[in-house]
């Protein structure tokens, strides 16, 4: 809804409860003005008035139903004649009052407005950076989920108010601030912090194109500084976002062609790269390698033009079926059919082929076509695409090769480009260096850390991300050795989970899985693999300086100007301060 | 011819005249300045300001902050009224009749402000 139509709603609500406040004021002041009015009794039998202030003393008590009863004095006939009116007057002077704010309070339009008041403060009161997530779907849950683990904020955009209700279910660590209205308006958009000084990007995932395209569009003329990750599923959405500078464009179908050539080109880079990328802590099941020769592929869709325009640039011959083949396309097999019945498949050739991808837009369908092929060809190399998350249970109960997720694929590959920028001149290096390199790589780091996916973070040496190493760098001219740099803040003769897989110099060199002796310099970018726990290890290393000093020198530098002095006034390493805690560790280091 | 304006226009106006009609006097002389004029002073300033909720025009915010003004002034006037002649009991004293009829002073010139608002704004309509 729109901004200055919630605005509005907000000012008719408060008009529509002016006839229950204008009916409340003259009932008052007609019951106060008949009481003053009508003469009365005093304590002595002598006719009297009542006073404004006692008139409006009564009145107020008995309108709301306390009743203390007839003060000052006892009444008059007359005048409790005037009270039974009012009586049943104030009774239904505050019936309908408030009748009618429980009626605005429950009103549709009402809650709405108060809802986008209530979302806009709270995305106004941030003062952490986030990222603007449009769209609460299967890959936004994902997305959202994995931010929170990361210790990220995110604002969500969702035009479904269902999954709006579901985000509070989720349990997400830190609270996500939600509003359910329509990402292609601007406004929306505004009002959920795309031009906040502490957005930090916007991601577009809904499961619309032209939104998506509304949303970058947007962001670029809004707020151009900020990176937009945009969801983009044809092509000519694609192209047309590039063509006004958008500058990560995920197609999740393009992104799993890519994978499918890699795989049948390089299995060991393809397996590195899916550790790599994988969402860290799940496991990163080896699968076997899709076999090169005769492939099938059933539906020519979005997907299936991917998965054929890989396999063909990889020179692997594919037997397309779909219900209506292009008539004058020549170069490519056809089969005219439904890939669920056994005569298609069978036309096909599912006998002597190697692999078969079901890409159709239906999960029942892509499942019976593929258990029907399996039927007929056990030894077949199973690539299944999965719409929907609610059929996991029935896609994990199908043991196929590759499962392919698009929600999946566009939120590693989101979370691939938000938290590690340096990852990308990584993997293409990977895809560079050849398959013998892969594999070695693969085999050193998955027998260290394991098979499950690991946490994959990047740091600059800069005043933000490592002000003690840069202190130490800048400031005292010492140098830092990268394998020094990675021991243990805790105990300096154990070395972190962690590797460094590349290297960035600020002049633009790079190297790739840098030396332990390499001297980090100023402005460095190093891009890290390894455990979670070495991650905030790493960085309480490279934010203390006291820690700092004792993993690179061995010794424990004193805190404090008291202690500093004494230590200076010795001379060489610092043991009057740190106590049993420095000579333990230096008793270790070796 | 719009019902709406007319009872705008009414209340208004109605609030101003009765606020004026209990101000006019002498300023410390009970017998000039009559309590239920009082009484209908603030009821009618308290349903203009009713009238005036909703409006979202820069003249509307206006016209409700002025009439806030005048109801401020007119409770106020009243209360002082209120401890004068029940709190001490002494009845209407010059001085009490003095405070309440400033204060109400006060809130004659918040409605005169509402007023030329309103005729500004009548005259700005083009028809």
């Amino acid at each position: 809804m729109n901004p200055d139509v919630q605005e509005s709603t907000f000012f008719l609500a408060l008009r529509r409860m002016r006839a229950p406040l204008i009916t409340l004021i003259l009932i008052y002041a007609v019951s106060v003005l008949g009481l003053t009015l009508i003469p009365g009794i005093d304590a002595e039998g002598q006719p009297t008035r009542m006073s404004f202030f006692h008139a409006f003393y009564f009145i107020s008590y008995t309108a709301t139903t306390i009743g203390f009863g007839e003060i000052p004095n006892a009444f008059s006939e007359s005048q409790r004649l005037w009270i039974i009116l009012c009586i049943y007057l104030s009774v239904i002077g505050w019936a309908y009052s408030i009748g009618a704010l429980l009626a605005l309070l429950q009103d549709r339009n009402f809650q709405n407005a108060v809802r986008v008041q209530r979302f806009n403060r709270v995305v106004r009161r941030l003062r952490e950076p986030f990222y603007l997530v449009c769209g609460y779907g299967e890959t936004g849950q994902l997305i959202c989920r994995a931010l929170d683990q990361l210790g990220m904020r995110a604002v969500v955009v969702e035009v479904d108010e269902a999954r709006v209700s579901q985000l509070d279910l989720h349990g997400h660590s830190a609270d996500i601030p939600a509003l359910a209205a329509d990402a292609r308006q601007p406004e929306i958009l505004k009002l959920a912090g795309l031009t906040h000084r502490c957005c930090l990007g916007v991601i577009a995932l809904t499961n619309d194109d032209n939104a998506n395209l509304a949303i970058a569009i947007a962001t670029r003329l809004l707020a151009p500084e900020l990176p937009a990750l945009c969801r983009a599923e044809t092509a000519e959405t694609a192209t047309n976002m590039a063509s006004f500078g958008t500058r990560h464009i995920i197609n999740p179908f393009d992104k799993f062609g890519r994978y499918l050539a890699l795989a049948l080109n390089a299995p060991a880079a393809y397996h590195l790269l899916e550790w790599l990328t994988g969402v860290p802590g799940t496991p990163v099941v080896p699968h076997r390698d899709p076999p090169r020769g005769h492939w099938l592929l059933c539906g020519y869709g979005r997907f299936g033009k991917a998965m054929v325009s890989a396999l063909e640039q990889e020179g692997v011959p594919v037997t397309i079926i779909d219900h209506d083949p292009p008539p004058d396309d020549a170069q490519r097999h056809w089969v005219r059919g439904d890939g669920t019945g056994v005569p298609a498949l069978l036309e096909a050739g599912v006998r002597n082929a190697v692999g078969i991808a079901a890409c159709t837009c239906e999960d029942m369908s892509n499942l019976s076509i593929v258990v029907t092929a399996r039927e007929l060809n056990p030894e077949l190399f199973v690539v299944l695409r999965q719409n929907l998350q609610a059929n996991q249970a029935l896609f994990d109960a199908f043991e196929s090769d590759f499962t392919v997720v698009p929600s999946k694929i566009i939120a590693r590959e989101c979370l691939a480009i938000l938290t590690t920028p340096l990852l990308a001149p990584f993997l293409w290096q990977i895809k560079q260096r050849g398959e013998s390199w892969a594999s070695t790589l693969l085999d050193q780091l998955t027998e260290r850390f394991g098979w499950q996916a690991p946490t994959v973070w990047s740091v600059r040496v800069d005043a933000g991300q490592s002000p003690a190493l840069l202190n130490w760098l800048t400031q005292s001219h010492r140098e830092a050795a990268l394998g020094d740099l990675l021991r243990d803040p805790h105990d300096r003769s154990r070395e972190l989970a962690c590797r460094v897989l590349y290297l960035k110099r600020e002049d633009g060199s790079a190297a790739m899985l840098p030396h332990r002796h390499t001297a980090i310099q100023a402005g460095d970018q190093l891009l890290f693999v390894g455990r979670a726990v070495a991650c905030g290890a790493l960085e309480l290393t490279l934010n203390n300086e006291n820690a700092l000093d004792y993993v690179l020198r061995g010794r424990e530098i004193p805190g404090g100007w008291v202690w500093e002095r004494l230590a200076r006034l010795h001379g060489g390493p610092a043991q009057s301060s740190g106590g049993t805690k420095t000579n333990r560790a230096i008793a270790r280091s070796p | 011819m719009n019902l709406e304006k007319v009872i705008f226009g009414f209340f208004i106006v109605l609030a101003a005249t009765l606020n004026f009609g209990f101000f006019v006097g002498d300023i410390d002389n009970p017998v000039h300045h009559d309590v239920y004029e009082l009484f209908a002073a603030i009821v009618v300033n308290l349903i203009a300001t009713v009238l005036k909720f909703g409006d979202r025009t820069h003249i509307g915010a206006i016209h409700l902050s002025t009439s806030l003004v005048a109801d401020l002034q007119l409770i106020a006037a009243a209360l002082v009224w209120s401890y004068g002649t029940q709190v001490v009991g002494a009845g209407l004293t010059p001085e009490t009749t003095a405070k309440v009829v400033s204060l109400s002073g006060g809130a004659l010139f918040a409605n005169v402000v509402s007023m030329v608002i309103l005729i500004a704004e009548t005259i700005m309509q083009k028809r």
